[in-house]
């Protein structure tokens, strides 16, 4: 429609347009470049992982280094690892924040507010600030080297309660009104009305959680001291540093396996993801 | 559904007890409860593990603690140490540049991409494109900067062959200080920049047609819609992802640490790695706690300044 009132301007949008298109190729070319670089050295075999130029299209594939990082080092034991931390610590925050964000947005209490308040509070204060104390606290319930020292501590959380609220905010509150007449209990209410609507935001806190945990790399390098119970992104780094340059497509080979779980859940719930980015900012 | 109700509402009308007032008050307080057990799983794990600790960090900033002997209070004494010492005062001065540097690519690649998206045409090139740039945060940064590592090598490294190839020298990426500085930013940026761009992205779709078509009618051309239309109208999207964005920024620590431990020398040795240097390599906890809450403070104080930056830049609606 546009077009159509500045016709005389049509030559030069199709121009602008064909640079636009231009430089959103050249992007996607450095986005996708090392992340396909990974992939194909990583098929590469070791003696040829660090020739240049890197074997673009994977030909020959090698599926060496996809058994050598198994035998190399404890990768299932990491796999093993990364899993637990971050399906109990999804698990659990889906619980804790949906409960209350529920109570925050829906019900009322004494001190909601004031308690609301320092939730929120504490939601501008980066982990780095924290982590000494965490750690002294993670010691002292004999969690050290072990990993209940991450899983505990993220059990609950400002952010997701907040998330959490401002989607129950936004129902209607006579159902719960209208049920209560029918007799349910506050707990029916929740659990029979509300709860069951407040899947999209279960979800979009769920990906934000697996996505942060799985890559966590911070609080696993402090928290933990034996291998056997490095997650992914720790024992890669560690595979890393001890390896010689050779096996370069063995460490590459370990980072595409650490990567597939993202994929996958990327490929089924991209909405979430894209939600998850855009979550923060309806304040 | 009228009809539904209908028909229920004789049925459910005779027992409402709760009707009379002492029932309402005891309804009130039972809310109450409800509302307390909901909270309180989440209560327990915050203030056990995000508020205590808090304060505890401070408390700890004001005492000595080498973990083995018992804390000794020794006042301002860790902030006197942390104003005179050279290494950490760098530190901060590494992290702030390196900081606005990712966070003014971010915003403007970022919105540069976003804008050239919004424009196509097809449902299938926005998502394909969206996808692309949404790639790299689905690896870790660990991961990101293990294979950053080997394509920046200065000898080997992918990078530089095909630089090479252009008639380009070889650059010392992260054998040189400013080259490390200029990898670490270029890693970030390029894992980082799919978070703007998404958030833009969303933001240019909620601009409303007619002011588009109001604004073609009156003669502006895309760059003036741009500047003058499309950017004020999503203003408080920016202004919040360069927030969340320069609070991530100054607590950079997974790159630098995996690709170039902080060096060469200290040329990347960000706050953070400070922090967890003297804190879980040299054992100070309360030294290691001031640096933290001095960044803390550095962080807040930024976020205080975007905000009246943006009173003045940020078009509300």
């Amino acid at each position: 429609m546009t077009i159509q009132v500045t016709a005389g301007r049509r030559p030069a949008f199709k121009m602008g347009s064909l640079i636009g298109i231009v430089v959103l190729v050249i992007a996607a070319v450095f986005a996708l470049g090392p992340l396909l670089w990974t992939l194909t050295t990583s098929l590469r075999t070791p003696a040829e992982a660090f020739t240049n130029p890197p074997g673009w299209l994977p030909l020959q594939p090698d599926f060496s280094n996809y058994s050598a990082v198994f035998s190399q080092i404890p990768i299932g034991q990491f796999f093993f690892n990364s899993t637990i931390v971050t399906v109990l610590i999804v698990a659990g925050q889906t619980i804790t924040c949906t409960l209350s964000g529920y109570a925050f947005a829906m019900v009322q209490f004494p001190a909601k507010n004031t308690i609301f308040a320092m939730f929120l509070a504490t939601m501008m204060v980066p982990l780095q600030t924290i982590i000494i104390p965490v750690f002294v606290i993670v010691n002292a319930l004999g969690f050290s080297d072990n990993l209940a020292s991450l899983i505990i501590p993220a059990l609950g959380s400002a952010f997701g309660t907040f998330l959490m609220r401002q989607y129950f905010m936004q129902m209607p509150r006579e159902l719960g009104e209208a049920a209560r007449i029918d007799g349910a209990s506050h707990f029916q209410v929740f659990r029979l009305v509300y709860a069951r609507m407040a899947s999209p935001a279960v979800a979009t806190l769920a990906i934000l959680n697996f996505s942060g945990f799985w890559a966590e790399f911070y609080r696993p390098l402090i928290f933990l001291r034996s291998q056997d119970n490095f997650t992914l992104p720790l024992g890669l780094v560690g595979l890393q540093g001890n390896l010689g340059t050779g096996s370069i497509s063995v460490v590459l080979a370990g980072v595409v396996l650490a990567m597939i779980p993202s994929v996958l859940l990327f490929i089924f719930a991209q909405r979430y993801f894209i939600e998850g980015v855009t979550a923060g900012s309806f304040r | 559904m009228a009809t539904q109700i209908q028909k229920l509402k004789p049925a459910i009308a005779p027992p409402r007890p709760s009707a009379r007032r002492p029932g309402a008050l005891r309804g009130a307080r039972r809310e109450g409860i409800f509302g307390f057990l909901m909270i309180s799983p989440a209560v327990v794990f915050v203030a056990i593990f995000t508020f205590i600790p808090i304060i505890a960090s401070l408390v700890l900033s004001f005492v000595s603690w080498d973990v083995i002997t018992p804390p000794k209070f020794v006042g301002l004494a860790n902030y006197a140490q942390l104003a005179q010492d050279q290494s950490v005062l760098r530190s901060f001065g590494v992290t702030l540049v390196l900081a606005v540097a990712i966070v003014v690519l971010q915003l403007v690649l970022g919105l540069g991409l976003a804008v050239l998206v919004n424009q196509r045409k097809h449902a299938w090139s926005k998502a394909f494109f969206r996808t692309t740039f949404y790639l790299p945060l689905l690896a870790s940064t660990a991961a990101v900067s293990i294979f950053m590592g080997y394509m920046f090598d200065a000898k080997f490294g992918v990078i530089n062959y095909y630089l090479n190839l252009l008639g380009v020298p070889s650059v010392p990426w992260l054998t040189s200080p400013v080259g490390a500085m200029v990898t670490i930013v270029a890693v970030t940026v390029w894992q980082q920049v799919g978070f703007t761009f998404v958030m833009f992205v969303a933001a240019l779709m909620s601009v409303p047609r007619e002011v588009l078509e109001a604004a073609a009618i009156d003669g502006a051309g895309p760059m003036r819609t741009l500047f003058r239309v499309k950017i004020p109208l999503i203003s408080p999207s920016i202004l919040f992802a360069s927030v969340v964005a320069m609070i991530n920024a100054m607590q950079l620590f997974d790159q630098p640490y995996i690709m170039t431990k902080g060096g060469p020398g200290t040329a990347t040795t960000t706050a953070t790695i400070t922090m967890y240097q003297s804190g879980f390599e040299n054992l100070q906890f309360g030294y290691a706690s001031a640096i933290a809450i001095v960044l803390l403070l550095i962080i807040l104080a930024i976020t205080g300044l975007q905000f009246i930056a943006a009173r003045k830049l940020v078009f509300y609606q």
